[in-house]
């Protein structure tokens, strides 16, 4: 009689086993991100940062108990060993949750393959908006914005402070990034303000070291405005080659990765240009700057780096954000001590979360929807680097493709009616 | 294309030319007396623009005028082929001169990763921008366009004295006999009481210091950042193996035509840029195997 009813509980305990899974002794999450290469520039600031985010979770008792621990891939050794890397980590076990990746081409590669793997991947930081337009995922999420929401911001930003402008040329970088952001970018602006002309458009090469024939040819056609997407070693020598030649002063510069080099760039970036930071990520965040983590945080990675925090620091920090608000939603919406995969995958929908940036909130298609910041240059005396003035903060709602719509149509359709209707926060400094 | 549009280009070019040849200068001469391709060529280029920015960054912060960043580029470039480029001569590529060619270049090639990963350790991976000695020289406005002195004038200025320098060492000093002796048989010059252990690590450490001088006079122009090394070796070669690897004029004339092929494909269709070094190359290839001056017998790669 009593093994007949220890067996019956067994059995009727046994659906909830099923769903629920066992507290591990630690979640172990795999991080992609370049520790070698170029976007080394991104990738050691996010590892940084994410080694700080990790201690305090930790610090903080973990999720639920639980604490976390991450491994680092380096995207700089190539597709391939990123690929059999993220493998390996989630097949044998060293990965329960997997944030990949910086580079769009290494999301393209890496969301597919996490699907096959059935583990929860977090598109942490890469920009093409291609991703959940041409696929369905249920594995794979991106806890931030993405390149159009970025394109479309620095558009609205230009037209907004400065709408009589008449023409503009482009410097990117030649590879996929500065091509589709061109794109976006010009198809956006082609929309809201049809009698702009498009004097130049210059693709010098990945890492090129040297832009002096396009600094000419530039200063030859005095455009109104200059767009570049370019970002790291690249940013840097264009505008100090720029800046050196007197080009920052007879044409603005509208750059929507500069955030991420302000510091680097010191004087040489003047006052009057236009900046972006891939969202609203800006060590003087005008609304957070005064709320206790976010200064906490600031001051341990400026101990720890000797820098301040840039656009990756953010996106890591909505990564972990994220991770630990869906740990904990799962766990409560069920009422589990341990997510199962799937459990956890079900609390994705429709999550909010807040790293160091606004509260970020994932979309039914899985897509991130965040706020934009944009500011102007200003060298004011107080750090011996540009910092922003006149700084707007886009809500991200309004700024990104709505689900099932292709961006490049979308902004494409736009009209100057949809300048007007931004909800924009706009703040002196 | 009008006129000035076409005097922009030739500067651009001229400027972009220089720099491209002194780094191949220092390629094409070790390969014409060692007869050996020295890919890590690139990273000395490399941290010859690092230590200058580390020492120009040093001095500066001692309260120096930003006039000593030209002193201490020398300095770089003597530090590169003294404390680089000497020992890589005298502890490696002494023992493989009479290995089969593929395994030099392996083994110039495994020098030039190990290099590549002592500067991710030194120096770390973000860029380090440092220009004080381009904005000491100031600016020229021509047809409206602002150029820097030191890449119009001074870089050009440079590359030519090196040129007609290099040329009077190797033909009128007895040093440069002594090289010139040894690149024509290496048998026979001994023979005849020439060291030439001696020569080549000479010849070594100057191709050497060559390379780190194109670093330190590129460092105020550029960020100076992990992989620029591996760049500026595949234009240099480019350039040496048009011109015929080893000759030194030829590097001249071929980094001109490279540097202004590159400029005028910025003015005229900028899709191309990246393409014309590489397409110019080809095509000499195409019709003269050995390069523009060189001889098929010194063809060896």
């Amino acid at each position: 009689m009593n093994r007949l009813l220890i067996t019956s509980a067994l059995c009727a305990a046994l659906p909830m086993a099923a769903l629920a899974a066992d507290k591990p002794d630690a979640l172990k999450v795999g991080m992609t991100t370049f520790l070698t290469g170029p976007a080394s520039v991104f990738g050691v600031p996010a590892r940084d940062a994410a080694e700080i985010l990790v201690e305090d979770i930790n610090a903080n008792g973990g999720i639920n108990g639980v604490p976390v621990e991450v491994t680092f891939i380096d995207e700089g050794a190539g597709a391939e060993a990123l690929t059999s890397e993220f493998r390996r980590l989630v097949e044998t076990g060293e990965a329960e949750v997997m944030f990949a990746s910086i580079s769009s081409g290494n999301c393209q590669t890496l969301a597919p393959l996490a699907e096959d793997l059935e583990v929860p991947n977090f598109m942490w930081d890469c920009g093409t908006q291609k991703i959940f337009e041409e696929n369905d995922y249920t594995y794979v999420f991106r806890t931030q914005a993405n390149a159009a929401p970025e394109m479309v911001a620095a558009v609205a930003y230009l037209l907004k402070t400065k709408p009589d402008f008449k023409t503009i040329a482009v410097v990117n970088q030649d590879y996929a990034w500065g091509r589709d952001s061109w794109d976006i970018f010009s198809t956006t602006l082609k929309a809201l303000k049809p009698d702009v002309e498009v004097v130049g458009e210059f693709f010098p090469k990945f890492g090129a070291p040297d832009f002096s024939t396009e600094i000419s040819r530039l200063q030859a056609l005095r455009p109104d405005v200059i767009l570049s997407t370019s970002w790291g070693g690249d940013l840097d020598t264009f505008v100090q080659q720029a800046s050196q030649r007197g080009l920052t002063n007879t044409s603005t510069f509208v750059l929507p990765l500069a955030e991420s080099s302000l510091e680097r760039l010191g004087s040489s970036l003047p006052a009057g240009h236009i900046v972006g930071a891939r969202g609203d990520h800006y060590f003087l965040h005008p609304e957070r700057r005064d709320d206790a983590d976010f200064k906490a945080f600031m001051e341990k990675y400026e101990a720890k780096t000797g820098d301040v925090s840039v656009y990756p620091v953010f996106h890591a920090s909505q990564a972990f954000a994220a991770l630990q608000a869906a740990y904990e939603k799962a766990i409560a919406d069920n009422g589990v001590d341990w997510p199962s995969k799937e459990q956890l995958v079900a609390a994705m929908d429709g999550l909010e979360f807040q790293g160091l940036g606004n509260p970020v909130k994932i979309r039914e298609d899985n897509q991130g929807i965040e706020d934009q910041l944009m500011g102007t240059t200003v060298q004011t005396g107080d750090y011996p680097f540009a910092t922003l003035e006149n700084i707007m903060i886009f809500d991200g709602d309004e700024l990104t493709t709505p689900v099932g719509e292709v961006s490049i149509d979308w902004v494409g359709g736009l009209d100057a009616a949809f300048l007007d209707g931004l909800t924009v926060s706009t703040f002196e400094n | 294309m009008n006129l000035t549009i076409f005097v922009l280009a030739l500067f651009d070019g001229i400027a972009y030319a220089a720099l491209v040849f002194i780094v191949a200068l220092g390629l094409t001469l070790i390969f014409g007396v060692m007869r050996i391709l020295n890919v890590a060529h690139g990273s000395l280029y490399a941290i010859g623009a690092y230590a200058t920015v580390s020492l120009t960054g040093a001095f500066l912060s001692m309260g120096f005028a930003p006039v000593f960043a030209f002193p201490l580029m020398l300095v770089s470039a003597i530090l590169v082929g003294v404390l680089l480029g000497g020992p890589i001569e005298w502890l490696l590529l002494r023992r493989i001169y009479d290995k089969p060619e593929v395994l030099q270049l392996l083994v110039t090639f495994a020098v030039f990763m190990i290099l590549e990963d002592v500067q991710r350790l030194v120096w770390g991976s973000q860029p380090y921008f440092q220009a004080a000695a381009l904005q000491s020289l100031g600016n020229v406005t021509l047809f409206g366009v602002t150029y820097t002195v030191y890449q119009l004038i001074l870089l050009p200025a440079v590359a030519l004295a090196l040129l007609l320098g290099l040329r009077f060492f190797l033909r009128r000093t007895v040093i440069g006999k002594l090289i010139l002796a040894t690149t024509e048989d290496r048998e026979a010059a001994q023979s005849i009481g020439i060291d030439a252990d001696k020569v080549f690590l000479l010849t070594f450490i100057v191709g050497a210091a060559l390379a780190g001088l194109g670093g330190a006079l590129a460092s105020p122009t550029t960020s100076i950042l992990p992989g620029m090394g591996a760049d500026m070796i595949v234009l240099s070669f480019a350039v040496v193996a048009t011109a015929g690897l080893g000759q030194i004029e030829g590097a001249a004339l071929t980094a001109l035509l490279i540097g202004l092929g590159r400029s005028f494909a910025v003015y005229v269709w900028p899709e191309t840029a990246v393409l014309v070094p590489y397409l110019i190359m080809v095509l000499v290839l195409l019709v003269r195997p050995e390069g523009l001056f060189g001889s098929p017998a010194a063809r060896k790669i």
